[in-house]
């Protein structure tokens, strides 16, 4: 059993308890605890089970490199699945719950898998589900999607609020223990915007736990003079909880900071996301213990050697009353002294080096325990928690020497440097093998913009395991002069790399030595892998899973590929590691949201009527950001009603469309004729003050990309309408031009969409009603079809253009954006008497096919060119070049084969399904029915009482009368006529009345 | 005549600052060769200000120039004053090649005050405040739509956008603005 | 994420500011081109490793079109300058050369 011990623990607020639970056991921990001290402290060592064999775990390390401790935190809105036990700040009240296991976590059927191990070897995925090809579908898959992912999925919405924050510093300093003190310590004298983060809630890192000496004092008094000098800096930011997730190009690093997720409910936002622009990184983010691999190593209660002194020094937790140290370096002593010093007892360390005569060694000698040199640990005994250990010679096959009891062990392979950050953009590691680790290479740093190193490594993240060397490395690494404050621990002999244990080890103890505890990969499995001819570490990642867990292989990586290495019989470099990538341990969702959510997801668009359709019964259609009225519901109407009601109003009496979405781009200037020439397929240059023509737009492909009305509103300025979607990408482009090929041209433009409110007036009483509310003459002498007129309207400055896309006679009215609300008001008080309508985009949908207008995204997709659509008549002959001219001429699009618009009736009255395909005879070389067309728009009229469609159709304007073949998916075919797509009004008698 | 509406009808919101939507303004975008000195005379005998450098805003009473790009100002009046000073500008830039457009109604400007203001904008915006220059007006994005911002009184930033994304904005204002979520707390 | 400096602003502007527009230096080829001088405008794009000029667009910002040299492999940038230029200034390239010796120039 661990337990709490009633003396010590630097962290803990022994007068703050806190209550807390663990599968509905009330448990108590306190203020300062994380869950994993919590836990221990109460007693619970066993908390989940590993993924694939379901064997029992339990904490192994004390910070972020934890691969068992995950739980369940919360309830409800603030649930939260594989929260780190290690990494989670205990507050009261926290419900956690353990996972992978069922129907409880001491009884787990899943366990079967561990009976049966042996037939699940690294890549049985791989190997296990190839045939019979059907059980694929019915067997396989069902049983993989049951047992697949760790932890519950949130079911309920997250109560909780995220965000942003943008900041800009010259140096980041990542790493709150001596090394990034000290460093930031050295960049802010200089004078730097420095900002210091640390993943804890606690500044000092190791040092403070190991008893190391600064500047003549404890590591903890050197830790809170430098804080506090940093603190009255005004050039230095101090975080703590927050992490750097991601290093990315040119200095943006993303800083993780745990805001509230110790006092959830507080109303503070849960986490927030830093995204930091940082002239140059200090990486001192310390360096992980190496777990060693020997038989049993994952049985609860073994842990890493420094973690159990983290656990026994900060928290007051013991691990155990006896534990074993194993070790191949000094540094694990710190363990065994921290154990004794805690009154507990230490039977033995086993030192895998044939000599252990270092300083920290003899200091545990001079406390009575015995140092067994040059031996390692045969096999662990105990399942769901350490009985004892066996010893055995270490250059040996594992014959126990020796068996031990113990509720612990402490091992330690020695470090590996965080090289996360130094490596996420880009900079390069090398292979140190005194002291077996991979770390930074500082020839082949990350660069910045300028091409400069932009990341530097200090302290234990560049290798530095000595105190003395860490102070002084960080020192430099801020930009220091001169020296550092001195450093003082005992001085340590060198380690001895230890990949398995014992090293002759044979394949029923390497069949238990774990890797990688929480995805269950073995050391058998990795020199499986290598057998089956896996040579690329990357692959053998994939094929084994390891390091592939929630931990992304922080304690496993090195161990495993030292181990394919030895397989591969090749020396670790060439082996070399897995990419390390963003984030280093994982961020919420929510961080990653950010404040989009809810309303503000994304921008919401709203025209000046925008809330007046909203309380009118408005049946809303996104188009880009807006958000417009598809049509207007009365009470108890149904969609389809309420549009046929809207065309009916519109074709008898007068309908009100909110067009205020349309773009509007002023384009003003000498040029401006000629600008707009090259723009549009028509000529624009020659269009008579005072009037309208529809224009047409195209890219240097060809293909038809905008369409709208221009107005000449005076020598030099003309006034574009683009599609409601096209306004921004439409304006752009036309600056593109301007600026970046014809910048001598004499033209300016100015986006103006906003500043108009736009409504559509539309039906035979449309301009009784415009007489009534008085102003401009539109009376059909004064104001003729394709003009457009400036005064005012009901007392409002005004610009009428008459224009149609309805087919009735229309008036566009559009007035400054503040007083739309107003005309639409006063349109429907006038109009009341004329059976004025509010009608929405359906409506004018299908009016404007029931017309055989075109609309861009319906009759266009990107590859139809105007002339596709029988726009020839838009499309200038007298101009020597515009925009996709030359495309036009290609020989694929001049070509008669290319599918042309028609209109399309059914023969049985019926609506063709959109999007429906007309099939040829024959079919194609991958054995495909051959098409010969296609519908593009397609409604029912009800101003015609039938279907009728627009669709391109091969040779189909040579084609009229023939009947087409659209099978549907239903298997029915639907045939339907070649028909003109002019429906209504075919000579346009109606809109120019 | 109608009363004219702003986006939000100067919707204000508390949070560690105060947010308010700020009424109508006039407001003319003015396209231009800003080295000229038309250009020059056209604004001082318009508005009474000289020409602000590149990035900066230049306020005058109720009036204010900001730069914009290169070759554009934008021009603040009172709303009434738009169409004058409209009218006015196209006199004194007469013959030059310019371009001159109301944009009054096009966009929603909020006021953003007290002395968290720059932490609002730090959320929202990718922009280093700390090294916002005196009288800059920085054209930026707010979370996902246009926005510019300037300095306009000691613990007070105005913000213009979109009037079509104003409820946008405002909501974006007062969540950045929330209590409890202070960048810096004391 | 990258950085650039707007060359008409002076904001050093970070990408969410800004819209990527392609290859730059292209020359337009209208009607009386030739099927291969018009493959080369509309579609042949270089994509090389190591320096490239690029067109970007100060979206968020003053609007400005600008044209960008750097490095794509590794992100470095050598310079930013107006779009209305005809080629990369002459200093501009000759701080290429000197950091990418081997850089065969911007044609």
């Amino acid at each position: 059993m661990s337990t709490r011990l009633s003396k010590g623990g630097r962290l803990i607020d022994r007068t703050k308890p806190l209550p807390f639970s663990f599968n509905g056991r009330g448990l108590q921990g306190y203020q300062g605890d994380t869950l994993a001290s919590a836990l221990l402290g109460a007693g619970q060592v066993l908390v989940g089970r590993s993924f694939k064999y379901h064997r029992p775990r339990g904490v192994m390390a004390s910070g972020a490199e934890e691969p068992n401790g995950l739980v369940g935190l919360g309830q409800g809105g603030r649930f939260e699945p594989n929260q780190r036990l290690t990494t989670t700040e205990l507050f009261a009240g926290a419900e956690t719950a353990s996972q992978n296991h069922w129907p409880s976590l001491e009884f787990d059927v899943g366990a079967i898998n561990n009976r049966l191990a042996r037939f699940f070897p690294g890549g049985f995925y791989y190997k296990t589900f190839m045939y019979p090809r059907a059980a694929w579908k019915h067997l396989f898959e069902p049983v993989i999607r049951r047992s697949a992912g760790l932890g519950r999925v949130p079911e309920a919405r997250d109560e909780d609020r995220y965000e942003y924050a943008y900041a800009f510093a010259d140096t980041v300093v990542v790493g709150g223990g001596i090394a990034g003190l000290a460093a930031a310590l050295a960049a802010a004298e200089k004078g730097e915007r420095v900002w210091l983060i640390e993943q804890t809630p606690h500044w000092g890192g190791r040092a403070v736990v190991d008893g190391v000496q600064i500047a003549g004092d404890e590591a903890e008094i050197w830790v809170k003079n430098t804080l506090q000098t940093l603190g009255k800096m005004k050039n230095v930011t101090l975080r703590s909880r927050t992490m750097a997730a991601g290093l990315y190009d040119h200095g943006y690093l993303l800083a993780y900071e745990r805001v509230a997720d110790h006092t959830p409910g507080d109303g503070r936002p849960r986490h927030r996301l830093w995204r930091l622009r940082a002239g140059r990184v200090i990486a001192a983010t310390g360096a992980i213990e190496r777990p060693l691999s020997f038989a049993g190593n994952d049985v609860p209660g073994v842990m890493l050697a420094s973690a159990v002194r983290d656990y026994v020094v900060n928290w007051a937790v013991s691990p155990g009353d006896r534990t074993v140290i194993v070790t191949n370096n000094d540094d694990a002593y710190r363990t065994a002294l921290a154990l004794l010093d805690a009154g507990l007892s230490v039977p033995a360390v086993i030192d895998a080096r044939p000599v252990a005569g270092g300083a920290l060694p003899a200091a545990v000698r001079a406390r009575g325990v015995r140092v067994l040199e040059g031996k390692g640990i045969a096999k662990v005994s105990g399942s769901k928690r350490v009985t004892g250990v066996s010893v055995c010679e270490h250059a040996g096959e594992g014959t126990e020497l020796e068996a031990i009891a113990c509720e612990a062990v402490a091992m330690s392979g020695g470090w590996s440097p965080v090289v996360h950050l130094w490596s996420h953009c880009g900079g390069k590691l090398l292979w140190d093998e005194a002291r077996a680790m991979f770390r930074p290479d500082p020839d082949r740093a990350p660069t910045g913009a300028d091409g400069a190193p932009m990341v530097r490594a200090a302290g234990a993240a560049n290798g530095w395991l000595e105190a003395h060397e860490v102070m002084d490395c960080a020192h430099r690494a801020g930009g220091g002069k001169g020296s550092c404050p001195g450093a003082v621990a005992e001085e340590e002999a060198p380690m001895l790399p230890v990949w398995i244990m014992p090293q002759g080890a044979g394949p029923a103890l390497r069949a238990k030595m774990f890797l990688d505890p929480q995805n269950d990969v073995k050391v058998s499995d990795v020199q499986l892998a290598a057998r089956e001819g896996y040579e690329s570490v990357e692959h053998t990642k994939r094929y084994t899973t390891l390091g592939m867990a929630t931990d992304q292989g922080k304690i496993s990586n090195i161990n495993g590929l030292a181990v394919l290495s030895d397989a591969l019989h090749q020396p670790i470099p060439a082996t070399g590691t897995t990419t390390f990538r963003p984030p280093y341990t994982p961020i919420s969702f929510g961080a990653i949201a950010g404040e989009a959510r809810g309303a503000i997801f994304q921008p919401l668009r709203r025209t000046p009527m925008h809330d007046w359709h909203e309380t009118h019964g408005a049946h809303w259609e996104p188009v880009g950001q807006w958000r417009r009225p598809y049509c207007f519901l009365r009470h108890g109407e149904g969609v389809h009603d309420a549009v046929h009601r809207e065309i009916r109003s519109v074709r008898n009496a007068v309908g009100l469309l909110d067009a205020s979405t349309l773009g509007k781009l002023l384009v003003k200037g000498p040029d401006a004729g000629r600008f707009l020439d090259m723009l549009y397929t028509n000529m624009m240059s020659t269009l008579p003050v005072g009037k309208c023509r529809y224009g047409l737009m195209c890219t240097e492909n060809g293909f038809l990309s905008d369409d709208g009305v221009v107005a000449r509103l005076s020598e030099d300025t003309w006034l574009c309408h683009t599609t409601t979607g096209g306004a921004e990408r439409i304006h752009g482009w036309m600056e593109d031009w301007l600026q970046c090929e014809w910048w001598d041209w004499k033209v300016y433009t100015a986006n103006v969409t906003e500043e108009y409110a736009q409504v559509a007036v539309a039906g035979p009483n449309a301009r009784k009603l415009l007489e009534k509310l008085g102003g401009i003459d539109v009376s059909k002498e004064a104001f003729p079809f394709m003009e457009w007129r400036e005064g005012t309207l009901a007392g409002i400055r005004a610009r009428i253009y008459r224009i149609s896309f309805s087919g009735e006679l229309s008036y566009e009215i559009a007035v400054p954006a503040s007083e739309g609300l107003a005309l639409w008001n006063r349109l429907l008080e006038a109009g009341a008497e004329l059976g004025v309508v509010p009608y929405g985009t359906e409506a004018m949908h299908i009016m404007r096919a029931e017309k055989g207008f075109i609309m861009i995204g319906d009759e266009t997709d990107g590859t139809v060119i105007p002339q596709d659509l029988n726009l020839h008549w838009a499309i200038s002959k007298k101009k020597t070049d515009y925009l996709g001219k030359r495309a036009q001429e290609r020989s694929f699009m001049a070509s008669p084969e290319r599918w042309r618009l028609v209109g399309l009736e059914t023969l049985d009255g019926s609506v063709l399904p959109d999007g429906a395909y007309a099939v040829a005879e024959g079919s194609n070389a991958n054995g495909q029915r051959n098409m010969q067309g296609r519908v593009t728009s397609s409604y029912h009229s009800p101003t015609l009482g039938k279907g009728i469609a627009m669709g391109l159709v091969r040779h189909g304007p040579e084609r009229m009368g023939e009947v087409l073949d659209f099978p549907t998916d239903n298997g029915k075919v639907v045939r339907a006529r070649i028909v003109d797509p002019v429906f209504y009004d075919k000579d346009g008698e109606k809109q120019d009345v | 005549m109608s009363e004219p509406a702003s986006a939000l009808d100067g919707r204000s919101r508390k949070g560690f600052v105060d947010l308010a939507e700020a009424g109508l303004r006039g407001m003319i975008t003015l396209r231009g060769d800003l080295s000229s000195p038309a250009m020059k005379a056209a604004v001082k005998a318009t508005l009474g200000t000289a020409l602000p450098a590149p990035r900066r805003i230049v306020t005058a009473g109720d009036r204010a120039v900001a730069w914009m790009s290169p070759d554009e100002l934008l021009i603040l009046v009172p709303y009434a004053e738009a169409g004058a000073t409209l009218a006015t500008l196209g006199t004194a830039l007469a013959g030059q090649h310019h371009l001159a457009a109301d944009v009054s109604d096009a966009r929603a400007l909020f006021t953003i005050r007290g002395a968290r203001a720059r932490e609002v904008l730090m959320k929202l915006c990718p922009v280093d405040m700390e090294a916002l220059a005196e009288g800059e007006i920085r054209r930026t994005r707010a979370a996902q739509v246009a926005a510019a911002f300037w300095q306009s009184a000691p613990d007070e930033f105005t913000l213009v956008s979109f009037r079509s994304v104003a409820a946008y904005v405002m909501d974006l204002l007062e969540t950045a603005a929330r209590n409890g979520s202070e960048l810096f707390p004391a | 994420m990258l950085t650039l400096e707007c060359p008409y602003c002076g904001v050093k502007a970070e990408e969410t500011e800004l819209a990527a527009g392609g290859e730059a230096h292209l020359k337009r080829h209208g009607p009386g081109s030739s099927d291969e001088e018009f493959e080369s405008y509309l579609f042949l794009r270089k994509n090389p490793k190591g320096v490239h000029f690029e067109r970007w667009r100060h979206a968020y910002g003053c609007g400005k079109w600008f044209l960008a040299a750097r490095c794509t492999a590794t992100l470095e940038v050598f310079g930013t300058y107006p779009a209305q230029s005809k080629e990369p200034p002459a200093e501009l390239q000759a701080k290429i050369k000197a950091k990418r010796p081997n850089w065969e120039g911007y044609k």
